[in-house]
Parts: C-alpha cells; structure tokens; sequence
C-alpha cells in the first residue's frame, strides 16, 4: 500500500509538472488512501491467535497466552506466545529457501535447499518446551526494561525437522568449534538492511544434542509464518531466542557466537548475584543456557468459586530446562504445608511433564493454590521473585490461582 | 530572396506539425501514465461518501479521548507528541506503555537505542520526552510478589 501510494505521489507530482498545473483530485484521492494504511490489522485473525491472547506489543509482535489457556498437553498455534525482535517476513517462496552452513570452523561452505534437507536427512519428531527468557518480566521490581510478559510465554508444540547434528556432519566441523549462529530474513525494525533484529545461537554441545532440530513442521503442519515459516532452529529447554526463526544460515564459529542480542546485556544475567536495581557492566553479565525449573497451574482459571464440601480438581505442566522435574507439590496456605502430587515422565527429553491434583479444601474463605516443581537437581520454585536482574530474566516464582470456597 | 523565403515557410511548417506531434505524444503518455496508476479513474468520481470518510480520518489521526491519545493510547500531557513523533516510528507505543522506568533509566534506554537502533539525536525534546515519561508512567512499587490483581470470579461447577 505504502509503495503504491508513493508511486502514485511521484507519478501525479511529475504529471503535475507536466501540466503545470496543480490536478485538483490527485490529492483527494492520497489523502483517501493514506487512512487505510493506517488501518489496525486484526493480529488474532492473521496470526489465528484465541482472543483471550494477550497483545503486548504491536511493532514488533509480542502476544502472550494466559495460564488457563496453556491447558493442552501439545500448545496448538491458538495458544502459542508470540515473541518478534524485528518485522515479520512476508513473501516467503519455500521453494527457493535455503539454509547455508558457514563459519570460521565449518570445513566448507555448503547450502541445502528445503527440499535437500527433508530428503537427505532422517525426520524427528519432539515435544520442546519453548520459553521466552523474559517470561514473568512484569513481577521485578524495579522494573525490568522490555515486553511485561506474566506468564503465558511459554509453549511445548510438537516440532519435526532433521537435526541440526546430521548437518553439521555433513558439512563438518573443525575441533575449533565452539558455538553455532544462527542468521535469518527478518527484517530490523528501523528497516535498516545492515542491522539484524536478532542472531543468538548455543554452545557446540547444544547443538549437537539429538532434540537440536531444523524444523519444517509444527504439530504436524508446516510452521505458521509467525513462528519461523518455512525453517526455524528448535532448541528445548533454553531461552526461545536460541531458537531463530526464519533461518537461512546457521555459522559454525570459534567463538562465541557475538550476533545481535549475544552480546550486552541480552540474554544474561549477572554472573554473580546482585541487589535489587545495582546497575551491572556488560562484562559482569553472562548468557543464560538452560532455563530454570517451573510450573503453571493451567486448569481451572484463576478466580473459581467452589461450594463448601466440594473438591477441586487442578492440573497443569512443569519443566526444568536441559533438566527433568521429579518433584510437584501444591500449598493453599501460603507455603506454610506442601502437598506432594505425582508428576507424569515427559514423553521426550525436554518436553514439559504434567500434574493433576484433587484439592479439599478445609473452610470457607479465599485461597491460593500454589505450586511448586523441583528439577532433578534438588532446585525448587522460589515463592518469591528471584535474583533481581537488569533485563528481568528468569523469573520462575512459583504460580498461583485465586479460589473462593462459598 | 524568394527561395530563401519559401525555406522559411517550410522550416515553420514542419516546425508547426513537430510541436502538433509532441503534443499528441505527451498527451497519449500522460493518458498512459494516469490509465496505470488509476485505470478506474477514481481521481474524478468525487462522491460525497468519499469526502466525509475523509473528513472522519483526519480527525481521527490525533483524537483524544478521556485523557487517551486514541492512535497510540499514551495519556494526553505535556510532551504527548513529542513522544508520538519520535518514540513510535520504529516500534510500538505499546512497548513505552507497559515500561516504567526513572529519568536516568530512560535516558539509558535512549543512548542505548541511539547507539544500536538508529535512533536520531532527540535535541531539545529528549527533556520533554522524558519528563513526559516520568511524570505519566512512573515506577510502581511491587515489593517481592505482589497480591494478585484482576482476579475474575466465576462458578466453577463440578
């Protein structure tokens, strides 16, 4: 619309030239095009989002689902949380895409098409829990800078690709290599063609794991074009931002990756803990890997009432990150007695686990249930804010509904 | 004398038909041009529906309601456009609403964005700017986990 208006512009401005004379509608007809542009588009229809979603930010896109909504075992696109760091690509040809393999510590530089990809490579198929690094930003204090996400940035879709593994096998790697990097199309919001919105990547060791996918397909379809459309990296288990989307070129490096938000303050946290709003220099904060241990209660939503003598049941998932949770406890006294529910195995590694309870609650009045997961290494849930941290990273305090027992 | 004379003519004569020629040429070009760009002629089908959509959107562009910029949902205060016309044009106004910071934290997040966004030297608006910021969207007190808010009551039938 924009570029047709200029032409427009240009063409009538040069006719008026021409003529020498002002045309007298040309800028009627301008100034009845210029408010459609301007025009909200509905983001729930073009992304296919539920409407109960929550929009945190139109320019880039960044919607986020609530805690009820998350109730599937596999996140279907309705439910899933949208982060963007640039403008979403349009005009995509799958047929044209490739992915090329390059870098100081890539034997050779090689590029695959899609079709090349699907055919020389043997498919997986992954549950992969994906959680934005910034989930539950909105409880620090002082704030945090960035999107106010609560809790809903989070999802566990079931991904297929060809792993990342079989890829770099291919090509081959020098034992120089420490770090992959992903590069995509998107575009950066000041539409600067030099700058890249984004460009994060993992360690060696992450990228070699068996559940380290190329994916083409999400819950068995191709992948909406929000979420990375026609190939997106899939990392489980750590900040979602490890997994690029819209990527064409992955660069084997002998150095940590030093993209757009690998360096600074994006994705870390201090290395070593500190006060409550201290400021902290960039070489004192070190990139986040997995993401730590957590819990939502997904059924019921928040505020049921309940009659005396009636029992309530919950469920929701868990996951630790790299790590497995082993324990699930749930408290409606404020912490003061947990009560230990069993949680189900994930069906892959790095897939979130699932929890259901049966809840009698002793009198009337206002509850919390609270719950808790604690991840194979002993870490539980704090029931407060964690470690405050400049960019509000890794909040996992334990969540909680509102019940009313009448 | 005479021949010379008729040359003359000649020469006008073609001269003539040459500027008949390039005229005709033009117009049919410019003819072409308005048939791409407008091949419905919408230019000249003035109706009044038209005009008073467009009357509607021009008033819609910078409207106020309750306090509310309505285009971009920043409270309306000193400094609003200020804010509009250099906080919005690469990202959301969104994205300033939901941040609460103090002066100095803004005027970090605007060296940060001049150093890696491409943000232009604000000038004598960035004490505008950032008195606007501070004064309608101030830091709240959350303390280590705050009650919860909003909560929606409904039946939950078993």
């Amino acid at each position: 619309m924009e570029r047709r208006n200029f032409v427009k512009k240009v063409v009538l401005g040069s006719m008026a030239t021409i003529i020498g004379a002002d045309i007298v509608f040309g800028s009627t007809m301008l100034e009845g095009y210029q408010p459609l542009a301007l025009q909200d588009p509905d983001p729930f229809k073009m992304f296919n989002k539920d409407k109960q979603m929550e929009v945190l930010n139109d320019k880039p896109w960044n919607i986020e689902a609530k805690a009820h909504l998350l109730d599937e075992k596999i996140t279907s696109n309705n439910y899933m949380f949208i982060r963007n760091n640039g403008l979403v690509p349009d005009a995509i040809d799958s047929n044209e895409w490739t992915l090329t393999i390059d870098g100081e510590s890539a034997k050779e530089l090689k590029t695959y098409t899609l079709a090349e990809l699907q055919t020389k490579f043997p498919q997986y198929t992954y549950q992969l829990t994906l959680e934005c690094g910034g989930n539950g930003r909105s409880e620090f204090d002082p704030p945090a800078k960035g999107n106010q996400w609560t809790v809903g940035a989070v999802s566990c879709a079931k991904w297929t690709g060809v792993r990342l593994r079989d890829i770099l096998e291919d090509v081959g790697i020098k034992d120089s290599a420490v770090y992959i990097g992903y590069h995509a199309v998107d575009a950066h919001l000041s539409r600067d063609p030099k700058k890249e919105p984004i460009s994060r990547g993992a360690p060696i060791a992450k990228a070699l794991q068996d559940e380290t996918l190329v994916a083409f397909k999400m819950n068995g379809q191709d992948i909406p074009l929000v979420h990375g459309y026609p190939l997106r990296l899939v990392a489980g288990g750590w900040p979602a931002s490890v997994s690029g989307k819209w990527v064409n070129r992955i660069s084997v490096r002998d150095k940590v990756h030093d993209g757009t938000k690998m360096t600074g303050t994006a994705y870390r946290v201090p290395c070593e803990p500190v006060a409550p709003g201290e400021k902290v220099k960039d070489e004192d904060m070190c990139i986040i890997e997995s993401m730590p241990v957590k819990s939502l209660i997904t059924y019921p939503k928040s505020g049921a009432i309940i009659k005396k003598g009636n029992k309530l049941n919950i469920r929701g998932h868990a996951w630790a990150g790299e790590l497995e949770v082993t324990k699930m406890e749930y408290s409606i006294d404020f912490g003061a007695t947990w009560i230990a529910v069993s949680v189900e195995k994930p069906v892959n590694r790095l897939a979130w686990q699932h929890f259901d309870a049966t809840i009698d609650f002793p009198k009337k009045g206002y509850y919390e249930v609270w719950s808790r997961a604690t991840d194979s290494q002993g870490y539980s849930q704090p029931m407060l804010v964690p470690g405050w941290n400049p960019k509000g990273y890794l909040n996992n305090a334990c969540h909680r509904i509102a019940v009313k027992v009448e | 004398m005479d021949r010379q004379e008729q040359f003359r003519k000649q020469v006008r004569v073609i001269y003539q038909l040459l500027k008949v020629v390039v005229s005709i040429i033009i117009i049919v070009a410019i003819a072409g041009i308005y048939l791409i760009v407008d091949p419905s002629f919408s230019v000249f089908k003035k109706s009044a529906p038209d005009s008073a959509y467009i009357v509607v959107q021009e008033d819609e562009e910078d409207r106020i309601e309750n306090g509310i910029h309505v285009r971009s949902g920043l409270v309306e205060a000193e400094g609003l456009m200020e804010v509009v016309n250099n906080c919005t044009n690469c990202h959301s106004s969104k994205l300033v609403i939901q941040n609460r910071m103090t002066a100095e934290r803004w005027i970090a997040t605007i060296r940060w964005m001049q150093e890696t966004q491409n943000l232009w030297d604000l000038g004598g608006n960035e004490e505008i700017i950032v008195n606007y910021l501070v004064t309608n969207y101030p830091p709240i007190k959350k303390g280590r986990r705050e009650n919860l808010r909003n909560v929606e009551w409904y039946d939950l039938q078993n």
